[in-house]
C-alpha cells in the first residue's frame, strides 16, 4: 500500500532582504496510514512550514511531497483547494470556528465546497459532532462555547470529511490542563478508529502519547522515534 | 454549479445581515437615486401624457402654423413672427382648408396693461375668431364666447380668464363690465371655465377679443404674434395642404430657394412628436445625472466591500484552509454586492412609488402619474450592474489572499 505521506529532499526557502533562509532544508519522512505522529521542536525551527506543506496550503521550494501517491508540488491552486477540501482535516490551535456560524454549520462547511446536498451534509455533521460529544450543543454559536467544546466542534469539523489526515496545530495550546487531557483522549479514540493523526505539539508529555515523535531543529529532522523507542529510553 | 450560487447566496446573505446598519447607510445612495429616477420618469410621463391627449384632441385633419427662430437667431436677438399677411395669403391661396383658427396677439407674447374700475394689471390679450372655442375645446362658464357678429363688426367685446376676473377685483359676475385693454374699453360678454394652475402658472390669465378687433387693437405691427390652426376637408390630403401652405408662405414672406424655413407647418402628430422630443431630451439628461449618483453609490459599496474583505481577512483563510476554491470567495462577495445594491434599487423603486402616490396629493392639478414600470425594472438592472461592477476589485482582493497569512491575520 502507498504510504500517506512520502517526502524527500524537502525544502522551503524564504528570501529576507539578501540572504536565503531555509525554513525547511531537506526533509525526508514517510507517515504510513493510521499513525499516530507528534511533531515537536522549538520555535522557528520549521513545524508551521511543515504544517503548512503537509496541509496542503503551501507548497515546498524543491523536493518531493507525495500525498497518498500524487505529487502536491506539482498543484495548482485549484488542485491544492481540493485536495485540502478531500484529504485534510485542520485543527488549529486557536479554533478557527467561523463566529457567526452554528456548531452544525461549522462542521458542515467543508462538504459545502465538495457540492454535497444539503440534507446529507446535516446528516454527516451530526455524526459527526456526536462523535465528539457535542449532539447537544448543534445550534450554538462558537461563543456560546467553552474553549473545549470549541475544540470538538473544529475536530468534528475535521472529521466530517473523512480526510486522510487529521492535521493538528498545537490543539491544546489553548486550554487548561483538565480539558487538554480531554482532547488527546479524543484524539487517541480516534487514532483507535482508524485515522491518520499528526500533531505539532512543543509539550512532551503529548508527544509522549503519540506513536511517533519526529524532532525538528533549524528546518531538519534531528530525532525520528517510535513510541516503543520512547519508552525503553 | 447551482448548489454553489445558493451556498454563495447565503454566505453574502449572512454578511449583508451581520452589518446590517453599515449595510443600509451604504444602500442610502442608491435609494435615494432609484427613487429620484422613479419620480422624474414618471412626472415626464404624466406630463407628456396631459399635452399630447391636449394635441390628440386637436384630430388628425388638423395643421398648426406658427413662427420659427432658428437658435442662431435667437442668439442674434431675431425673433421670427407671422403676420396678418401671412394669414391672409393662406386664407386666400391655399386649397383644401375646411376652417381656420387664427390666434393673434395684438400686444405681443407677454400682454399688456388691462384696467377695470381703478384697478390695473397685466395679461396676454388673444384676439380669436368664433370657432376658437371647438378647435381648442375650451368653452365660457358665463355669458357667451366672440360670435360672428363680433367678429363682422370688430366690436370692442371680450371674453375674460377668471384669474383676470380675480386680479382685477371684478365681482363673481362680471358680465356687462368695461376693462380697458391698451387704450379702449372692452364689454366683457363672458367668463372662460377654470383651467387651474401647471407648475405654478396661471391657465386663466387672460382676455379674448375678436380677431377683428385684434387687427384694428395692434399698437406696434413689429411686436404683434400670430399663430393659426386650421382643419383641413380631407384628411388623407393633409400633407398636401401643408406643402402649399410652406409655399404660399415662402413667396409671401420672400424667402430665397437656399433660405430656410422661419415658420413651421404641423401636423398634431408631428406636434406631438416634436414635444416628445423635448420631454425626452429633459428626462434624459435628468435620469444621466441620477446615474451618476448611483455610480457614486456603487463606490460607496466597492469601499464598504473592501473594509469587510479586510475584517474577514480571517474568515476568509479558515474557508480556504476548508478547501474553499477561489471561485467560491469571489461569488460570495460578489454576491454580497450585488444583493445590497438590489436592495437599494428594490427599496428606491417603492419609496419612488410612494412619493408617486403623494404627489397627486400635493399637487392636485396635476394629472394622473403612472408608475414607470419599465424605468423601475431599468433602474434595478442599472443598479445591480453597478453592484456587479464595483464588486469585483473586492471580491477578487478575498479571492486572491493567502489562506497562510489570512489565517495569522489577527
Amino acid at each position: 500500500m502507498t504510504p500517506l505521506i512520502q517526502c524527500s529532499a524537502l525544502t522551503k526557502v524564504y528570501r529576507m532582504g539578501d540572504a536565503d533562509v531555509f525554513a525547511l532544508d531537506g526533509i525526508d519522512l514517510t507517515i504510513e496510514h493510521n499513525d499516530y505522529v507528534a511533531i515537536i521542536g522549538p520555535s522557528g525551527s520549521g513545524k508551521s512550514t511543515m504544517m503548512n506543506i503537509l496541509g496542503c496550503l503551501d507548497t515546498p521550494s524543491s523536493g518531493q511531497f507525495l500525498l497518498n501517491g500524487r505529487d502536491v508540488a506539482k498543484m495548482n491552486d485549484r488542485e491544492l483547494a481540493a485536495t485540502r477540501n478531500r484529504e485534510i482535516g485542520f485543527i488549529f490551535q486557536s479554533f478557527n470556528l467561523l463566529p457567526r456560524a452554528t456548531a452544525l454549520e461549522n462542521v458542515m462547511r467543508p462538504l459545502v465546497y465538495r457540492g454535497i446536498s444539503r440534507q446529507e451534509r446535516r446528516e454527516r455533521a451530526r455524526e459527526a459532532l456526536a462523535l465528539v460529544g457535542l449532539e447537544a450543543r448543534v445550534s450554538h454559536l462558537p461563543n456560546e462555547l467553552s474553549g473545549g467544546q470549541r475544540q470538538r466542534v473544529a475536530i468534528a469539523r475535521a472529521l466530517c470529511g473523512e480526510p486522510s489526515l487529521l492535521l493538528a496545530d498545537e490543539p491544546t495550546g489553548n486550554l487548561d490542563t483538565a480539558t487538554a487531557d480531554e482532547i488527546i483522549g479524543l484524539f487517541d479514540r480516534l487514532h483507535r478508529a482508524g485515522n491518520t493523526i499528526l500533531l505539532i505539539t512543543h509539550e512532551p508529555t503529548i508527544a509522549a502519547r503519540c506513536k511517533r515523535a519526529i524532532t525538528l531543529a533549524d528546518g531538519r529532522i534531528v530525532d525520528d522515534r517510535r513510541r516503543e523507542q520512547v519508552l525503553a529510553a | 454549479m447551482l448548489l454553489r450560487l445558493r451556498e454563495g447566496a447565503r454566505a453574502a446573505w449572512d454578511g449583508v445581515i451581520a452589518n446590517r446598519s453599515r449595510s443600509g447607510l451604504t444602500i442610502a445612495g442608491m435609494v435615494v437615486g432609484v427613487a429620484a429616477i422613479i419620480v422624474v420618469v414618471s412626472i415626464v410621463q404624466s406630463l407628456s401624457q396631459s399635452i399630447t391627449s391636449s394635441f390628440d384632441s386637436l384630430g388628425t385633419n388638423t395643421l398648426s402654423v406658427r413662427a420659427y427662430t432658428s437658435f442662431d437667431e435667437q442668439l442674434r436677438g431675431i425673433t421670427r413672427r407671422l403676420t396678418l399677411s401671412d394669414h391672409r395669403a393662406i386664407l386666400g391661396r391655399v386649397d383644401g382648408v375646411e376652417q381656420v383658427t387664427p390666434v393673434l396677439l395684438p400686444f405681443g407674447a407677454y400682454g399688456t396693461r388691462v384696467a377695470a374700475g381703478g384697478k390695473t394689471g397685466f395679461t396676454r390679450v388673444y384676439g380669436v375668431t368664433p370657432n376658437y372655442q371647438d378647435t381648442f375645446k375650451v368653452y365660457t362658464a358665463q355669458g357667451r364666447f366672440v360670435n360672428a357678429a363680433d367678429e363682422q363688426a370688430a366690436r370692442k367685446i371680450c371674453v375674460i380668464g377668471t384669474k383676470v376676473r380675480e386680479n382685477l377685483d371684478l365681482p363673481g359676475s362680471p358680465i356687462g363690465q368695461f376693462l380697458r385693454i391698451g387704450g379702449d374699453w372692452y364689454k366683457i360678454v363672458g367668463v372662460m371655465e377654470e383651467k387651474g394652475d401647471v407648475f405654478g402658472i396661471s391657465q386663466d390669465d387672460y382676455v379674448a377679443i375678436p380677431f377683428s378687433a385684434g387687427e384694428i387693437a395692434v399698437a406696434d405691427p413689429g411686436k404683434l404674434d400670430l399663430s393659426i390652426t386650421l382643419s383641413v376637408a380631407d384628411p388623407d390630403a393633409i400633407e398636401d395642404v401643408q406643402h402649399r401652405i410652406v409655399q404660399v408662405l415662402r413667396e409671401n414672406r420672400k424667402l430665397r430657394p437656399g433660405d430656410e424655413d422661419d415658420f413651421k407647418v404641423d401636423t398634431a402628430k408631428q406636434l406631438t412628436q416634436s414635444f416628445d422630443r423635448i420631454t425626452g431630451a429633459i428626462a434624459g439628461v435628468a435620469v444621466g445625472l441620477v446615474g451618476i449618483s448611483l455610480l457614486v453609490a456603487g463606490i460607496g459599496i466597492m469601499n464598504m466591500m473592501l473594509t469587510s474583505v479586510t475584517e474577514r481577512t480571517r474568515e476568509i483563510g479558515i474557508c480556504k484552509a476548508l478547501g474553499a476554491q477561489r471561485g467560491d470567495i469571489l461569488l460570495q462577495f460578489l454576491l454580497e454586492a450585488v444583493l445590497l445594491s438590489l436592495f437599494g434599487g428594490l427599496l428606491g423603486v417603492l419609496v419612488g412609488c410612494g412619493i408617486d402616490l403623494i404627489i397627486p396629493i400635493l399637487v392636485p392639478q396635476l394629472p394622473a402619474i403612472p408608475i414607470p414600470v419599465s424605468a423601475a425594472v431599468g433602474s434595478v438592472v442599472f443598479v445591480t450592474a453597478i453592484g456587479v461592477l464595483f464588486g469585483v476589485i473586492p471580491a477578487a482582493q478575498a479571492a486572491n489572499l493567502d489562506p497562510i497569512e489570512a489565517l495569522r491575520h489577527e
